[in-house]
């Protein structure tokens, strides 16, 4: 793994036994002796610390930077208000996704947290199409994320005005004299908070966490059933350059004033495309999957509509089992005639079909603190 | 207790070989979350794929580590596949062969063999 970056807890990782994986040109822990399974429980009944450093972090300053961003997000990054936070999506000129990002306005700049193995692409992004924006790299912080019931009691004692934060604000606290960059958001479904932190103070302030009773580290494998549980979307598996936010349902993320009659409609790469298919829906969508039996169905299985014949009209794009349901889900694409929830269509797993219900997402309900 | 290069164990149970797989490569595997176990009267061949064995992580296989003809399996595991993580030498065993001639079986590594191939 020697051409692979590594985080500043890499240390910490190792002491606390960590089997580390190659992981968007880093090298990550992908669980600790506790496994998979117990990672993940744990982080829904107590509190899970996540390393979360190989995400960029992205500061954009300049007059109109807001506006100046909208060009490159269906998202209303105008009335983002300071203290508040927002997904987001770079969107490419065929409407497909180039990544998935939040978006937090910070008074006097906007804060960006981006995708590992897309940050050097969206910064050059950046860079080519917002002239007059400031694009500045932050390469001196950690970002350490703390996720589950007892993630608010844990972060308030630590660094007093976390509880009183809702979901996705954002807030500077101080932590024995230390910034902390904080947002009340996460990638699980759980209550809890991504915090940006110094490099040369984020050891110490992750031993700080893990010294609570309720705090174990949790790795890559715990952090991928937990997101699928919650029917988030994976960079690279569930949204890529040929999805559009349309077709991956995150319709949401595209606020009225960016929409057809908003007040700054369009306005973004592939605008025709994705306002066009808010109109009429394209010809795939992104759907949950219950396999029937126990069978995972993994990445890639392909979906059918009937037990025999006919060709594949779908497939999955991330699926495995989820613990906190104790048994398979998935999610992948189907057509929209295919795709209402109770529909039965069937996964071809290792050369049989076998049948997998259509189901609403998030498989289970997030638990944020709105 | 016999093993193969492929992490399974095999034990002889009067005429019948015990196959099961090690406490290595239940470690390696992972939270084991699905069995899938042949059909009883089914004739393998060694090197068939016999098991589906999936874990949080990812899906692997079981292959007949001898010939022969597939008399009992284990049906516990597909209703508690966490078996094979808390037991794995003992009560998540997979399947019952019969084989013409346990002699076969002088061919696979003894435990301290196994014991230097996973260092």
């Amino acid at each position: 793994m020697s051409d692979l970056k590594r985080t500043v807890l890499h240390g910490l990782h190792d002491r606390l036994g960590a089997k580390m994986v190659p992981f968007a040109g880093y090298e990550m822990p992908v669980q600790y002796p506790m496994g998979v399974m117990k990672e993940h429980l744990h982080t829904r009944a107590a509190a899970g610390l996540f390393d979360v450093s190989h995400m960029g972090q992205v500061i954009l300053r300049g007059p109109d930077v807001a506006l100046a961003l909208e060009t490159l997000v269906p998202v209303d990054v105008v009335g983002l208000e300071e203290g508040r936070q927002r997904y987001g999506l770079f969107t490419n000129d065929e409407g497909g996704i180039l990544d998935d990002l939040m978006i937090a306005n910070r008074g006097d700049h906007l804060f960006l947290v981006v995708n590992a193995a897309r940050k050097d692409v969206d910064i050059a992004h950046l860079r080519a199409h917002l002239a007059g924006v400031e694009v500045e790299e932050i390469t001196d912080r950690a970002l350490i994320a703390l996720q589950g019931p007892e993630a608010e009691r844990v972060v308030e004692s630590l660094a007093p005005g976390a509880a009183a934060m809702r979901f996705m604000d954002v807030a500077v606290l101080a932590w024995e004299g230390t910034e902390l960059w904080v947002s009340r958001s996460g990638y699980t479904g759980e209550d809890g908070y991504e915090i940006s932190v110094p490099e040369v103070r984020a050891e110490a302030f992750a031993e700080a966490l893990l010294a609570d009773d309720a705090v174990a580290p949790i790795g890559l494998g715990a952090r991928d059933s937990l997101r699928l549980e919650a029917g988030l979307c994976l960079y690279g598996h569930d949204i890529d350059e040929t999805t559009t936010p349309v077709a991956a349902g995150l319709s949401w993320a595209i606020q009225k004033v960016r929409r057809a009659g908003g007040a700054r409609a369009g306005g973004f790469p592939g605008a025709e495309r994705i306002l066009g298919e808010l109109q009429s829906p394209p010809a795939c969508t992104r759907v949950g999957l219950r396999p029937d039996g126990r069978a995972p169905m993994r990445e890639g299985t392909a979906l059918f509509g009937g037990e025999t014949g006919g060709v594949a009209i779908g497939r999955v794009t991330s699926g495995g089992f989820g613990p906190s349901l104790e048994a398979p889900i998935a999610m992948g694409y189907l057509p929209p005639a295919l795709a209402h929830i109770g529909n039965t269509v069937w996964g071809e797993v290792r050369g049989k079909r076998l049948p997998a219900t259509v189901t609403k997402l998030p498989f289970r309900p997030a638990t944020y603190k709105r | 207790m016999k093993y193969t290069e492929d992490h399974e164990w095999l034990r002889v149970e009067g005429d019948l070989v015990v196959v099961g797989i090690t406490e290595h490569a239940a470690t390696q595997l992972g939270d084991v979350v699905f069995v899938e176990l042949p059909e009883v009267e089914a004739v393998v061949a060694k090197g068939d794929e016999v098991c589906v064995i999936e874990s949080v992580k990812a899906a692997s296989d079981i292959l007949a580590p001898v010939d022969g003809e597939i008399v009992e399996v284990n049906d516990a595991l597909v209703t508690n596949p966490g078996l094979v993580n808390e037991d794995p030498t003992g009560d998540a065993w997979f399947f019952k062969l019969k084989v013409d001639d346990l002699s076969v079986l002088d061919d696979f590594m003894d435990e301290d063999e196994y014991a230097d191939l996973i260092g």
